[in-house]
């Protein structure tokens, strides 16, 4: 077993609209996966059928050899998620919201306090750890969930837009921390991103995903080759043209907008 | 049991550092206390049916702890807004102990309230009869909570934001209030309207709890009980069970 995801003839409808339209890839077991598109290509849609939360349309899914509509909870217990928008509870502390993480994950009782302080320490919130969420800046709170989607010890990390909207050096310290996470535990890391230089600095494997399709499935450097390009990003621009894409999705923006034009 | 430890330990631990929604809920049974208990009172007392705040009192508290729980139920809209769903619904965990966590959660702050309410009543001059059985009010508190809770989380399952709830308030729990004992005898509403009293759960709560207070119950205890856990256990289920259609 080498793969850690398949996915073969992957589609999700709504209604007429096709999401995700009939793809296929791997995900090699301890590798990188920098899954890349613009806005509306279909990556959260795609990580949301792995990781149990949308019925696909058709297609198969495999994660470490097994389906995730039968064995879900199996399934569940081996990957940890970071979704685009915010899944915390802003109203619990920081420790709170990773400690009711501990608890769902069947973390023993004994080891809960040390781990949490430790994923805290390491992601530099541990002298926060009383405080409110809804204190937090977002960067705070990204690293929060990083720290949270890694307590159980994960064989694969899915990680949708790790470092949209951070400064720089919480950018920086997510990528190593998550190059740490692949070189010293081993863990498969699935990602999206937007900030092409830096999934090019990570990531082992690329596919670019437009209108529901992927368009490109390789290494970086075959990416490169291929459109004649220097960069990963000017690769992106070469494959995906250059016009300006809606989101679809539903984004936090979007729900806050609902809830203040009440 | 973990798992619905600490889905509950969440709801209390919010509902603890919200007290402003706590006195904003204990608002309106004051004013039906008020409004009804001097307003109506005075007239049923005329009419010669004794005390009127002994009968509304039990109803009032039914009320507060109805609209509380299918409430704090249905709070999992703004779960689904704010994207927490998300982090429960990946856990590997079953879907009937999500459920539970949540209903129960809901039901101790719904049972807390009505409590608080008996306490208000109290200074209306509401007295139970005999304080040996009056203890007993707190299990027909909390199967209601319970019920209502369960039934706010269920619709909370399939609602988009908190419009929707408004509707099933309207459409669902004000004509489950006022078409049950709560507030009237159901002797005195017209066959139809007094058949669907007999269907609503709130009446046997309320008659539980009524007879724990005054001693005279209209069915039995058992019977009222039987019919509240019996509405739960099918809510319950169904909750769970929409929990697994859930997409996000």
């Amino acid at each position: 077993m080498t793969n850690a995801i398949e996915i073969k003839n992957l589609t999700k409808k709504f209604k007429k609209f096709t999401a995700v339209d009939d793809i296929s890839f791997n995900v090699k077991k301890g590798e990188i996966f920098a899954f890349l598109g613009p806005n509306g290509a279909g990556k959260t849609t795609t990580i949301k059928m792995i990781t149990t939360l949308l019925k696909k349309s058709s297609g198969e899914i495999l994660v470490n050899d097994k389906n995730p509509e039968k064995f879900k909870d199996e399934v569940r217990k081996s990957f940890g998620v970071v979704f685009q928008d915010t899944t915390l509870d802003i109203e619990l502390t920081a420790y709170e919201n990773m400690y009711f993480h501990a608890v769902l994950y069947n973390i023993p009782k004994k080891q809960r306090k040390e781990k949490i302080e430790k994923l805290l320490e390491f992601v530099e919130l541990l002298d926060r750890r009383k405080d409110y969420v809804k204190k937090f800046s977002g960067g705070m709170k990204r690293r929060l969930e990083i720290a949270r989607g890694m307590l159980h010890v994960p064989e694969i990390l899915f990680l949708d837009e790790p470092t949209l909207g951070l400064d720089p050096q919480t950018r920086n310290k997510i990528w190593e921390f998550v190059k740490n996470l692949k070189e010293k535990n081993n863990v498969t890391v699935f990602l999206t991103s937007h900030y092409l230089e830096e999934a090019e600095a990570v990531a082992d494997h690329v596919a670019i995903i437009d209108h529901g399709k992927i368009i490109f499935n390789g290494t970086p450097d075959e990416v490169k080759e291929k459109t004649q390009t220097d960069t990963l990003e000017n690769a992106f621009l070469e494959l995906t043209g250059k016009s300006i894409r809606d989101e679809s999705s539903n984004t936090a923006h979007e729900t806050m907008k609902k809830i203040i034009n009440k | 049991m973990r798992v619905i430890y600490i889905i509950w330990l969440r709801q209390i631990k919010r509902f603890i550092r919200s007290y402003s929604r706590m006195v904003a809920s204990l608002a309106q049974p004051l004013l039906f206390l008020i409004a009804l208990g001097y307003g109506f009172g005075s007239i049923y007392e005329q009419a010669g049916q004794g005390s009127y705040i002994q009968f509304l009192a039990p109803g009032i508290i039914a009320m507060t702890v109805i609209f509380t729980a299918t409430f704090n139920g249905a709070s999992l809209v703004f779960d689904k807004q704010f994207g927490f769903i998300k982090e429960t619904l990946v856990a590997p965990v079953s879907r009937v102990s999500i459920m539970l966590g949540r209903a129960l959660g809901g039901a101790t702050v719904a049972c807390f309230q009505g409590i608080v309410v008996f306490f208000l009543a109290m200074l209306f001059g509401f007295m139970p009869v005999d304080w040996s059985i009056a203890p007993l009010a707190i299990v027909f508190i909390f199967l209601l909570a319970l019920l209502y809770s369960s039934l706010g989380t269920l619709i909370g399952t399939f609602l988009k934001d908190m419009e929707g709830f408004q509707l099933i308030v309207n459409f669902l729990i004000m004509p489950s209030f006022f078409l049950s004992s709560a507030m009237f005898s159901v002797k005195n509403f017209p066959p139809a309207i007094e058949w669907v009293a007999r269907i609503n759960p709130l009446t046997y709560g309320i008659d539980g709890m009524r007879g724990a207070f005054s001693t005279v119950v209209e069915f039995s205890y058992v019977f009222d009980i039987l019919y509240l856990v019996a509405f739960v256990v099918i809510l319950t289920f169904l909750g769970a069970w929409f929990f697994r259609k859930m997409q996000v």
